[in-house]
């Protein structure tokens, strides 16, 4: 055993010695590490964020046109605006025998590039994530009052929000310097619990709140000259006129093909019932062809740093012939110096491997808020899962038998010269 | 062909008084492997424990070969070859490797260390591979580091030469850390292959004389290979290579 170590420690000392020469390979084995992990980290996260958000819901219910765009916009906020449906539409399913719940959606407005959700109460008894958990208020109380606001986990952290909080509102998308309703300020009553998912940056009002801001609003401007004064809007009508989408829940979960079908049928008006998970898998379809293509990528040059790593040990035996003759002659097996070299080899893709590793943390750290403001995708930092570990093995393992490849022609010259290595 | 260590009444073993011969060749033929020629065929070599043995010849003819068989490295492909009573073709590889490591102090031509080990760590290499030199270069100063320190002292190697890198050593310093390695422990045999042609005359005299007195301290047997037969001086015998190889002079059958 302390010879495995002697030749680990000189294996290690050589390396060292020439690591300006073996720098690149460590690197280019770094930035394999972190593109496959990158993208395993990634494509996991994706899934996991869609699956959370929507696992509680059954039908996600709304005007006639794209069913992935309709759940990537009512559910994670995502993508372009798609065609609002009725309000008596959403009130004769949300009424029908078969419906647990019923939770409508307005959106169009944001705060601060959170876009804003206008729904009502339900929202916060019946909309379920991860498999079945309830929102909860980590502090103050959900929307009472018409200009009350509850913000999302991240929203209010990173605004540094709580309960009292006075906001204003934009009309329209993220981006900045859009009309805003500064005649109507909010006040945040709540701030929900984390739950990984598009909730956590959002704020939710009160679809009665939607109409309010909007009284003296037409096609996305204000009307000039006409001013509606916040304590007058209760006189006015609030009841929504149309929504965005309807999340539905069943009692039974096996009616819901029988309601979709009902819904695509609809006589009112042309609407969609879109099945959370079948969405989903349409879209993991569309996500495939990338992540295939991003995954032999890296694979590329994953074997181009491992073809990297043996041809530059491969090259540097011809220097180290009379290196390996002075082990031989101080009783060195030539399985020693097999191990010598495999040891070499191995010591360079943990390197590599490490540098990769702390690269990628580096990258989730960085790019996690950017990844989630504009995608609405949460990285989380945890340790490595298990298709990661799978990545990381295959990694060593390949490593391992690349290593030997200089390791099987160092032990066949120490066979075969003696110990007259001309120089 | 035989395969056994002959007894004392063969032939090649000329005087039963005397302790088993450190060194004993008989009919040894060695091919290259890619050449057609034998570049050794050795009818009979003995030497003493005890003896320091020059080994003359002509550039390429066969030294450098010779010292591989007798370091269990190249097998003839007949013959024997025995090293400190031991038969060397009855060994597996391995413990030719091991017999190596324990009993034969090897010290190259030329650029003898390993560029990225401290002086100490190249001379205590045979230590790492051998237990029974560690334990011998322990029983003897301690600790093979300290063995080390000793024995570079001695082959008048200053301690403030130590933390240097070792190419930055000028060669006959680098030569006598190759000294130093090859006789940490105490092998019985000890083997030189042509000290560097860089070295000038009197320092390979120097460095030839620091091998005598070392391999005399232990007992060694001494086999030194030149081409430059003006070292001879000093030793017990001469042995000229192609008077005792029959290689060169047979036609190629
Ligand atoms: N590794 C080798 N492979 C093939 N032939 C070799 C090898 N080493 C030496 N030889 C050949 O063996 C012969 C003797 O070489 P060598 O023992 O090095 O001579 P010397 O040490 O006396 O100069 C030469 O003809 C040389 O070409
Ligand atoms: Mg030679």
């Amino acid at each position: 055993m302390s010879r495995f170590f002697h030749l680990l420690f000189l294996a290690g000392k050589s390396a060292w010695n020439r690591r300006a020469t073996l720098a690149l390979v460590v690197f280019s084995i770094a930035v394999s590490t972190t593109l496959l992990l990158g993208i395993e980290r990634l494509r996991t996260q994706i899934r996991e964020n869609f699956v959370q958000a929507v696992s509680g819901t059954d039908l996600v219910i709304g005007a006639r046109g794209g069913n992935i765009q309709l759940i990537l916009y009512a559910v994670f906020h995502l993508g372009g605006a798609t065609n609002n449906m009725g309000w008596n539409s959403a009130q004769e399913i949300a009424k029908r025998a078969e419906v647990a719940w019923a939770i409508p959606i307005s959106l169009g407005d944001s705060h601060n590039g959170y876009p804003v959700v206008a729904t009502t109460e339900d929202f916060f008894e019946y909309y379920r994530f991860q498999g079945g958990r309830p929102i909860e208020l980590a502090q103050g109380k959900a929307f009472e009052a018409i200009f009350d606001v509850v913000a999302g986990a991240e929203a209010a952290r990173n605004l540094g929000y709580a309960p009292g909080q006075k906001l204003v509102l934009s009309h329209g998308g993220s981006s900045a310097h859009l009309a805003k309703h500064t005649d109507k300020p909010f006040t945040i009553t709540g701030v929900l619990a984390p739950t990984g998912t598009p909730v956590d940056r959002s704020f939710y009002i009160s679809l009665a709140a939607m109409e309010a801001i909007h009284l003296n609003w037409q096609g996305g401007a204000p009307i000039p000259g006409l001013k509606i004064r916040p304590e007058q809007v209760t006189k006015f009508n609030l009841q929504p006129k149309s929504i965005t989408a309807l999340l539905v829940g069943l009692k039974r979960r096996s009616q819901v093909f029988a309601l979709q079908r009902e819904i695509n049928e609809w006589k009112a008006e042309p609407l969609t019932g879109v099945m959370p998970g079948v969405a989903m898998d349409q879209i993991w379809q569309m996500l495939n062809v990338g992540e295939r293509a991003l995954l032999f990528v890296s694979a590329l040059v994953t074997v181009s740093g491992l073809a990297g790593l043996a041809s530059a040990i491969l090259a540097g035996l011809g220097e180290r012939r009379r290196e390996l003759a002075i082990l031989r002659s101080a009783g060195a097996r030539p399985m020693d110096i097999l191990i010598l070299l495999a040891c070499e080899g191995v010591l360079l893709i943990s390197a590599g491997m490490l540098c990769g590793l702390a690269l990628l943390v580096a990258l989730l750290v960085f790019l996690a808020p950017v990844l989630a403001d504009s995608y609405g995708v949460f990285l989380r930092l945890s340790p490595p899962k298990a298709g990661e570990w799978l990545l990381l093995g295959s990694i060593c393992l390949a490593g391992f038998l690349t290593s030997l490849i200089p390791a099987l022609r160092a032990y066949r010259m120490s066979l075969s010269n003696g110990l007259t290595v001309s120089v | 062909m035989r395969q056994q260590l002959p007894s004392g009444t063969d032939s090649a073993a000329e005087n039963e008084d005397r302790p088993a011969p450190a060194l004993f060749l008989d009919n040894v033929v060695f091919r290259w492997p890619e050449r057609r020629q034998s570049t050794l065929d050795i009818p009979a070599f003995v030497a003493r424990a005890g003896e320091h043995i020059f080994i003359a010849g002509p550039s390429g003819s066969g030294k450098s070969t010779l010292l591989g068989l007798i370091a269990g490295i190249l097998s003839p492909q007949s013959g024997l070859v025995s090293v400190n009573g031991v038969c060397l073709g009855k060994l597996s590889g391995a413990e030719r490797d091991v017999f190596r490591g324990d009993h034969i102090g090897f010290i190259f031509q030329q650029f003898n260390l390993i560029p990225y080990l401290s002086i100490l760590e190249n001379v205590m290499i045979p230590c790492r591979f051998s237990p029974l030199r560690r334990r011998q270069a322990s029983r003897q100063a301690g600790s093979p580091v300290q063995a080390a320190r000793i024995l570079l002292e001695r082959l008048d190697m200053s301690s403030t030469l130590w933390s240097q890198r070792v190419n930055q050593l000028s060669v006959g310093q680098q030569q006598r850390v190759a000294a130093a390695r090859a006789l940490i422990g105490s092998p019985p045999i000890l083997i030189a292959d042509e000290p560097p042609s860089s070295l000038d005359a009197d320092r390979r005299k120097a460095f030839l004389r620091l091998l005598h007195r070392e391999c005399r301290e232990t007992g060694a047997t001494l086999l030194f290979v030149s081409h430059d037969q003006s070292l001879a001086e000093d030793f017990t015998s001469t042995v000229y290579l192609p008077e005792i190889n029959r290689a060169d002079k047979e036609p190629e059958q």
